[in-house]
C-alpha cells in the first residue's frame, strides 16, 4: 500500500468493529461448504461498514479467508456493484440500455446529469447521490426505469427522476414503485445483500400493473390453463379452481355420496384437508 | 383468437400478499412437494423428462435430460444451483416471479433437489434487485419454519438447506460456469467445457444449474403430470412460458401463454403497437437473439419455428420498437453493453466487442465509411463461434440481423447521424425538448 493511499484510507478497524465484522463473517462462511464462497457477501459486508470496498476491507476479507489482498482485489474489481471509492448515501441509476434508453432513459440521464452536475459513477459534493448509468435491470415492461439503491422506480420521466434526486438531497424519504416503503441507505442495502435481513420483506406490493396484465386479462376472458387431471370442474370465469392433493389423497377416492360431487361440499372438504395438511 | 393465455406460474400473482407462505399454501402451494416426496426420486426425474420441459433461461436444453446427466451417486455431495442472475437485455420475467411468488421457486428447488439427490441448494440472484433478495430470504425462512426445509422434510427423511447468494453486478455470471466460479468466490469467468457442470460443477462436484422459470415450472408438472404439461405448447416445445412484452406496445407486461403463440396474437392482447405507430423491429428473446421485423409477426414462438426463421426463442423477451426508432442506435447501445460486460477472458470477445463499438459509434454519429458495414460483418464473423462462451456469439446477433434487414440505415450512417434521421424525442414515451445538440451525445 502506497504512502499516499494510507493517508486517505483508514488502514484497520478498531477492536470492536473488527470483532463485529468477524462475527458476521463467521455467519456468512457457515452458509457454504467452502469458505472462499463467502467472499462476495463479505465484500457487500465491507461496503455496509465503509460505504465502499476499502483497502482495510480488502485486508480484512483476505485475512479472514486466508487469501492475499491481490486475490481479493481481483474479485472486487470485477463486479460493478463493488465501489472503489466512497459511494454516496444513495446510488441513483438510470437505465440506459437500449430499451429504456429509447423509451426515454437517455433524456432522463441527460437531464439528471445536468441537474446534479455529475457524470457516471460520480458523487455529488454533499455526498448524497452517486449517479450511474446502469444496464438492463429486468424491469423492461416498466421502462424507462430508475433504480435508487437498487429499488425500482418505474415509468420515469425527467421530471419525476429530478424530483427523486431533489427529495434525496433534501433528506426526504423516497418511496419505490415496487419495493420497501422507503429506500434505505447504501450501507443498509449492502448489509441486506450480505445476507442479513432487515425485516422489510413484507413491505410494498407483490406486483405492479404490467406484471399482472396477462393474468388479469386471463381472468377477464375466462382463460385458464387446463385443470390438473382428476381436478373437479369449477364453474365460471375467475372462480378459484380447487387443486387436488397428492397421490392417494381423498380427491382420488370414488364418489360415494351426493356430497362428494357437490362443488360446495368439495370446496369445504378441500379447506378441511388444507387445514389438516398445514 | 387461436391461442389463449394459460396462467400457471402467474396464477397467484394477483393474490393478497402473494409472496407470503400463507397465501401460497392457500392457493394450493406445496402440494407438488407432498406428491413428489411420495414418489421415487427417479420417477420425478422421469416425469420432468417426459414433460418435455426445456430450459427457460434461453438455451432451451431439456431440463429432465440435464438432471439425468448426473453420474450415479458416489456418496459425495451433489448440488442444485438456480440461476437467478436475470440480466439479458429485455428479459424481465424471473424478477417479477420472485417478487410476487418466491415460494413457487423454493418449492421447485426442494422438489428438484429431492429428484437429483441434493442436500444443499444454492440460489444465485443478481445483486441489483434488492427487494427481490429480501423476499427470497424471507421465503426461505418461512419455508424452514414450516418444515419444508431443514432435516426430515415433512417426515420424509429428506434433508435440504438452501443458501441465498447475491451477485454483485456482472451479466456474464448468467453463463452457468461463470456463475459457478462467482459462487466459489472468484471473478465470474466461464470455464472450459467439458467437463460440464453435471460432472464437475460447483466445487468440482456433480451440479445441476437451472433457470428460475424452469425450476418454478416443476411443482405444477409434478401435480399435473407430464401429459398435462404436454397438452400445452407444441410437440417439441411443450408447456407454457412467460412472454415479456416491452417497448412501443400499448400494454407492456407479462403474458403467460403456451409456447407457439405468435407476436400477432400477443400484440392483440396487449393493445397493439402504441397508437399511431407501426412495428419496425423486435427481439424474440432478448438482445442476444437476432432481431425480427413485421414479416415475422406470425412465426410461432417456439424453439423450432423461431430457429427456422433465423433467430432464437431465448428468454421470450419481446422488445418492441416502432418506426421512430433508429436501428443503428439500438444496435450500438446493445454492443456497448456487450463490450462493458465482456469478462475479458477470450480475445475474440474482449477485443471484438471493443472494435465493434467503435465502428458502430461512428456510424451512429454519421461518420462511418462505406467499408464499415463489411468491416462490422467481418468482425462478427471473427467472433461468432470463436468466442469462449455465448456472450460473444450474442454480441454479433443484433448486428448481423440488423444489417440483414436494415442495411440502408447503416449506409446512411456514412453521411447522416442517427439522431437526425430518427430524432430520439419521437421514440420516447414522454414528450420533451432535447437539451443537447444532436449527434455524438452518446457516441
Amino acid at each position: 500500500m502506497s504512502i499516499e493511499t494510507s493517508r486517505t484510507h483508514k488502514t484497520s478497524y478498531d477492536a470492536e468493529t473488527h470483532a463485529r465484522l468477524t462475527a458476521d463473517s463467521d455467519v456468512i462462511v457457515a452458509r457454504y461448504p467452502r469458505a472462499r464462497s463467502a467472499l462476495l457477501p463479505m465484500l457487500h459486508l465491507v461496503q455496509s461498514e465503509d460505504g465502499y470496498v476499502s483497502p482495510r476491507g480488502i485486508a480484512f476479507c483476505a485475512a479472514h479467508l486466508g487469501l492475499s489482498t491481490a486475490e481479493v482485489s481481483a474479485v472486487a474489481t470485477f463486479y460493478t456493484q463493488y465501489k472503489r471509492h466512497p459511494n454516496g448515501t444513495y446510488t441513483v441509476g438510470v437505465c440506459t440500455n437500449t430499451l429504456c434508453a429509447i423509451m426515454g432513459g437517455d433524456a432522463i440521464w441527460e437531464d439528471l446529469s445536468d441537474h446534479l452536475g455529475v457524470g457516471h459513477d460520480e458523487t455529488t459534493d454533499d455526498g448524497v447521490i452517486t449517479l450511474e448509468r446502469v444496464e438492463c435491470n429486468a424491469a423492461c415492461d416498466y421502462a424507462p426505469v430508475v433504480m435508487v439503491n437498487w429499488e425500482f422506480f418505474d415509468n420515469q420521466t425527467p421530471d419525476s427522476a429530478r424530483q427523486i434526486a431533489d427529495d434525496l438531497t433534501a433528506g426526504k424519504a423516497v418511496v419505490p414503485t415496487r419495493g420497501a416503503d422507503s429506500v434505505c441507505s447504501f450501507k443498509e442495502m449492502s448489509r441486506v445483500l450480505a445476507g442479513f435481513g432487515d425485516g422489510r420483506a413484507d413491505e410494498g406490493i407483490g406486483a405492479g400493473v404490467p406484471t399482472l396484465r396477462g393474468v388479469e386479462l386471463a381472468r377477464a376472458e375466462g382463460w385458464t390453463a387446463p385443470e390438473f387431471p382428476g381436478a373437479t370442474a369449477s364453474a365460471g370465469a375467475g372462480a378459484t379452481v380447487p387443486v387436488v392433493g397428492g397421490e392417494q389423497s381423498s380427491a382420488e377416492r370414488p364418489a360415494t355420496t351426493p356430497a362428494d360431487v357437490s362443488p360446495a361440499a368439495e370446496q369445504k372438504k378441500q379447506s378441511t384437508d388444507d387445514a389438516k395438511e398445514s | 383468437m387461436a391461442t389463449t393465455l394459460t396462467p400457471v406460474l402467474t396464477d397467484t400473482w394477483d393474490a393478497d400478499r402473494s409472496w407470503s407462505l400463507a397465501s401460497y399454501e392457500q392457493a394450493g402451494g406445496y402440494r407438488g412437494l407432498r406428491r413428489a416426496l411420495g414418489m421415487q426420486a427417479a420417477d420425478v426425474v422421469t416425469m420432468v423428462k417426459d414433460s418435455g420441459l426445456r430450459g427457460r433461461g434461453g438455451a432451451g436444453f431439456p431440463t429432465g435430460m440435464k438432471w439425468g446427466f448426473l453420474p450415479a451417486p458416489d456418496g459425495g455431495p451433489r448440488y442444485l444451483v438456480v440461476n437467478a442472475d436475470e440480466s439479458e437485455p429485455g428479459t424481465c420475467k424471473d424478477t417479477p416471479l420472485m417478487m410476487a411468488s418466491p415460494q413457487l421457486l423454493i418449492e421447485g428447488m426442494i422438489i428438484t433437489s429431492y429428484a437429483i439427490g441434493c442436500h444443499h441448494a444454492f440460489l444465485y440472484v443478481r445483486g441489483e434487485i434488492l427487494h427481490v433478495y429480501r423476499r427470497l430470504l424471507h421465503a426461505i425462512e418461512e419455508a424452514r419454519a414450516a418444515g419444508y426445509l431443514g432435516s426430515d422434510i415433512l417426515g420424509s427423511g429428506f434433508d435440504l438447506e438452501i443458501t441465498l447468494h447475491s451477485g454483485a453486478g456482472a451479466y456474464i455470471c448468467g453463463e452457468e460456469t461463470a456463475l459457478l466460479d462467482s459462487l466459489e468466490g472468484l471473478r465470474g469467468q466461464p470455464r472450459l467445457k467439458p467437463p460440464f457442470p453435471a460432472v464437475a460443477g460447483l466445487y468440482a462436484r456433480p451440479t445441476v444449474v437451472n433457470n428460475v422459470e424452469s425450476i418454478a415450472s416443476v411443482p405444477s408438472i409434478v401435480q399435473g403430470g407430464s401429459d398435462w404439461f404436454k397438452s400445452m405448447g407444441t410437440e417439441r416445445s411443450t408447456g407454457y412460458g412467460l412472454f415479456s412484452l416491452s417497448g412501443h406496445v400499448t400494454r407492456p407486461g407479462q403474458y403467460e401463454a403456451p409456447l407457439g403463440i405468435t407476436l400477432r396474437e400477443l400484440l392483440e392482447m396487449a393493445g397493439g403497437i402504441r397508437e399511431g405507430h407501426e412495428l419496425k423491429f423486435w427481439t424474440p428473446g432478448g438482445s442476444s437473439t437476432p432481431i425480427f421485423t413485421a414479416e415475422h409477426l406470425d412465426v410461432p414462438l417456439d424453439y423450432e419455428s423461431v430457429g427456422a426463421a433465423g433467430s432464437m426463442l431465448g428468454t421470450r423477451a419481446l422488445q418492441i420498437f416502432d418506426e421512430t426508432t433508429s436501428v443503428v442506435r439500438a444496435v450500438t447501445r446493445w454492443t456497448e453493453f456487450y463490450k462493458h460486460e465482456s469478462c475479458g477472458k477470450c480475445t475474440p470477445c474482449r477485443e471484438g466487442t471493443y472494435w465493434l463499438t467503435q465502428v458502430l459509434q461512428r456510424i451512429e454519429a454519421g461518420q462511418g465509411t462505406l467499408a464499415d458495414i463489411d468491416l462490422l460483418l467481418d468482425l462478427c464473423d471473427n467472433i461468432l463461434g470463436k468466442a469462449f462462451c455465448a456472450l460473444g456469439d450474442g454480441a454479433t446477433s443484433p448486428i448481423t440481423s440488423a444489417v440483414q434487414y436494415f442495411r440502408p440505415e447503416f449506409e446512411a450512417g456514412t453521411h447522416t447521424p442517427a439522431d437526425v434521421l430518427f430524432p430520439p424525442e419521437h421514440s420516447s414515451l414522454f414528450s420533451y425538448t432535447p437539451k443537447h445538440e444532436l449527434a455524438g451525445v452518446h457516441a
